[in-house]
């Protein structure tokens, strides 16, 4: 519980100096209506890094979840308010393809991010077909869903909270999440243990696709309708997301609550940079500055816990 | 339950890895109640045959059999058959009952968190009592000597069904003396109850006090197997050594002998050891089982000798490396840039490289040590084995390096081309090279003008002259008593 504790305090505390800063620089933030706009656009974010998450807990990494969740976006948008059946039709089918694709990369030793970085074309070409220009709409359940206004807490805090419990159960608590995170802690113990890495990679996938349709569906329900370049920039906010939360790139070490609150983080750093005035020409940059500082303060804490426990 | 029930049985089992046999022949029955020790220097096939019984290799030929069924992995578990690793098996990123979980597929159910923490609870204090560590904690936070107690308690954890043989492979290596006690203490106890052990170990004593009966193996076949009361420290140390053929060894060893300037020189860093010591021209064998500490000392030797940052006008050291897909060869290179990659700086004019001058010293290496290639400018993965690592010989060699330092570099090559490299070396150290040799054959080792013995990361015998025996090596190899 030691290391679990000490993972997610770095992206705890960089949340809350940035919502003070936020606070301080908007104070008109500090409400209902004001925490649910600075967040609502954190919930397919989250979603996403999830799925990110999966892939990397398997040492894998997903360089097509940008468009993936574009793509599963405009199958929703086009295909869900009228014949509902065959977009879950496609969303199932999609799943079943990344089930594939962890099968064959696991099989062939094929690495992971060659593999996505060419499915992302994929995807991103499927997602034209189906919406060629911006458009669709999204079912009314839909956008019921993503505005609803739950008494105490915004939406979208509700969302994340939910989102995080749910997700540390499934890749914390249950034993298929712990053979998950054993495949990228030590994969060959897994296999001499009696443990298909096949499958478990395969379902590993088939789990990051199921959360990065929610993605889809998400933003969609936000933004009422789809195009296929609309959640492009997720695939390195995801991966960005996960390394915040306190997750690593190889070695199974990662955390669900710890993603998500770094999701959060990635989304109101933007926020934060717009309250500022810094022209959307160097949001991107400052972006990139304030993860370096986090991830300069890890490495300090870590350097100085490796110390303390060397002495 | 009789005390002579079977429950592994290898029949005539053969392996063998390309040129290399490493089970040759091998008989073994083990019974339920029985602790067999087994020992045997370097390749005497004893990482082999505990991957032929836990079932992670096939036997080319022969058979293995758990009372009356064939071997494969799944048999060998469902016959419990659990294996202790030398290398920890453990997921780091877990927790010790997330380990336990993966471990045993039958601890399933609701509250499987609960059962293993118990479970794993009562393990760890059955057989080291007053330990302190919590099923909580991630495997990574924990000490090497702490994962290796949890490794042996996953192993021995009864879920619902009791462990038959247990296979433990230098279990007290990362053990202090206390706790070393108490699994031996443990495994006693858990014999008596109708359990099996095999029991690898380089401690000879815990060997001797803890066995019912010892198998000696030697090449890849069981050279001895009596009860324990029959063997002494010396004599196990005998016969873990061959008929010699003393004479033709003598006459192999190089004539030279190292001048008086010392090269090289290193203290003794751990508490017992001894410095070490290379003088100009000789020929310097690090021995001792593999994985005492010998490649460090090669790493250490280097590192002094190189800056890790700027790259030096002259390399005084050059490095053979044992592993040669793994940190020798580049694969995509042809002979030639491999054979010169070291030395281009002195092939070099106006910073870029002179190929001429490259192509006449690869011609002269390729003839000086008969590189088997029709063309230097093929690729290196054209060559076998045993050519590949003449390249690197070579590598070594052509630049201007004073010392050659070799990380067990003869690994899986045919006899031919052995006695070729041998005879280079032997004229390269007359004419005032030094070589720091770690091998882990003994014919090579009984080369060297003087030996190194290693054991537990320090030296622990030198030996020279005449001295340099296969039996007093092994001696030096094996502790009679526990660390």
């Amino acid at each position: 519980m030691k290391g679990f504790s000490a993972r997610l305090l770095i992206p705890v505390i960089s949340l809350a100096i940035l919502l003070c800063a936020v606070f301080y620089l908007q104070p008109r933030t500090m409400s209902y209506l004001g925490l649910n706009l600075l967040f609502n656009l954190a919930v397919p974010i989250a979603l996403a890094t999830i799925a990110q998450m999966i892939i990397m807990s398997v040492n894998d990494l997903d360089l097509s979840i940008g468009t993936f969740v574009s793509f599963a976006a405009c199958v929703t948008a086009a295909f869900m308010p009228e014949t509902p059946l065959l977009a879950i039709a496609i969303l199932l089918a999609a799943i079943a393809a990344y089930a594939v694709l962890g099968f064959v990369i696991t099989l062939q030793s094929l690495p992971s991010i060659v593999v996505t970085l060419g499915m992302s074309f994929v995807w991103g070409g499927l997602a034209v077909l189906i919406l060629p220009s911006p458009g669709g709409q999204a079912p009314d359940w839909l956008r019921s869903i993503m505005t609803v206004k739950p008494p105490l807490m915004p939406m979208a805090i509700v969302a994340s909270i939910i989102i995080a419990l749910v997700s540390h159960f499934i890749i914390m608590r249950t034993t298929f999440g712990v053979a998950i995170r054993g495949a990228g802690g030590n994969g060959r113990s897994l296999v001499r243990a009696g443990w298909s890495l096949l499958k478990i990679k395969a379902a590993a996938y088939a789990l990051a696709a199921f959360f990065a349709i929610l993605s889809g569906m998400a933003l969609v329900g936000l933004t009422t309708a789809a195009d296929a370049n609309i959640a492009l920039r997720y695939t390195l906010l995801s991966i960005a997301g996960v390394i915040l939360g306190g997750g690593e790139f190889v070695g199974g070490r990662v955390s669900p609550i710890g993603a998500v609150v770094g999701a959060l983080t990635l989304t109101l750093a933007a926020s934060f940079l717009s309250f500022l005035h810094i022209s959307p020409d160097w949001q991107i940059g400052a972006q990139g500055a304030i993860l370096i500082v986090v991830l300069g303060l890890r490495l300090i804490f870590n350097f100085g816990k490796r110390k303390g426990s060397a002495s | 339950m009789s005390d002579h029930d079977t429950v592994v049985s290898v029949k005539d089992v053969r392996v063998q890895f390309g040129a290399v046999k490493a089970l040759d022949g091998v008989d073994l029955e083990i019974f339920a109640g029985e602790t067999i020790g087994l020992v045997g220097h370097n390749g005497a096939g004893k990482s082999t045959i505990v991957n032929v019984i836990n079932g992670a290799l096939p036997p080319h030929e022969g058979a293995v059999s758990y009372g009356a069924q064939d071997s494969t992995t799944k048999v060998a578990k469902d016959n419990g058959v659990r294996c202790v690793f030398q290398e920890l098996s453990l997921f780091p990123n877990l927790t010790i009952v997330e380990n336990a979980r993966l471990m045993h597929s039958d601890l399933g159910g609701w509250n499987w968190r609960k059962t293993a923490a118990r479970l794993m609870r009562e393990m760890l204090d059955e057989i080291f009592p007053n330990n302190s560590i919590q099923t909580q904690s991630a495997v990574g936070e924990l000490s090497i000597a702490e994962r290796q107690m949890v490794e042996i308690a996953i192993k021995f954890l009864n879920v619902t069904q009791a462990p038959k043989l247990v296979i433990l492979d230098e279990p007290t290596s990362s053990l202090d003396a206390t706790l070393a006690e108490q699994l031996l203490a443990h495994v006693r106890r858990y014999v008596s109850e109708g359990g099996s052990v095999l029991f690898i170990s380089h401690i000879l004593g815990e060997i001797l006090s803890t066995s019912s009966r010892i198998v000696v193996m030697k090449d890849g076949k069981i050279v001895s197997s009596k009860p324990a009361s029959e063997f002494s420290v010396q004599s196990l140390v005998e016969t873990m050594g061959s008929v010699v053929k003393k004479s033709e060894r003598k006459s192999a060893r190089s004539a030279v002998q190292g001048s008086e300037q010392t090269v090289l020189h290193i203290p003794s860093g751990k508490a017992g050891g001894l410095d070490f010591n290379a003088t100009r021209g000789e020929i310097v064998g690090l021995a001792g089982l593999g994985g005492h500490g010998q490649t460090e000392m090669l790493l250490d030797l280097f590192n002094k000798h190189c800056s890790n940052w700027v790259p030096e006008k002259q390399q005084n050291v050059a490095f053979v490396a044992g592993d040669r897909s793994l940190n020798g060869t580049f694969p995509l290179w042809s002979i030639l840039r491999n054979l010169t990659v070291s030395n281009v700086r002195a092939l070099a004019r106006f910073a870029t490289i002179d190929a001429a001058r490259e192509d006449i010293q690869a011609d002269e290496w390729k003839k000086r040590i008969e590189i088997r290639t029709p063309d230097i400018d093929n690729p290196i993965l054209s060559l076998s084995g045993g050519n590949q690592q003449k390249v690197l010989f070579a590598r070594a060699l052509s630049g201007e390096a004073e010392i050659v330092l070799m990380d067990d570099p003869m690994r899986g090559v045919d006899i031919g081309t052995k006695q070729e490299v041998y005879n280079i070396l032997q004229s390269e150290a007359v004419s005032g090279r030094t070589f720091i040799w770690y091998s882990t054959e003994m014919d090579e080792v009984c080369l060297c003008n003087r030996v190194y013995v290693f054991r537990d990361g320090a030296i622990v015998a030198e030996l020279s002259g005449d001295d340099v025996t296969e039996d007093n090596i092994l001696a030096a190899s094996f502790s009679g008593v526990a660390a």
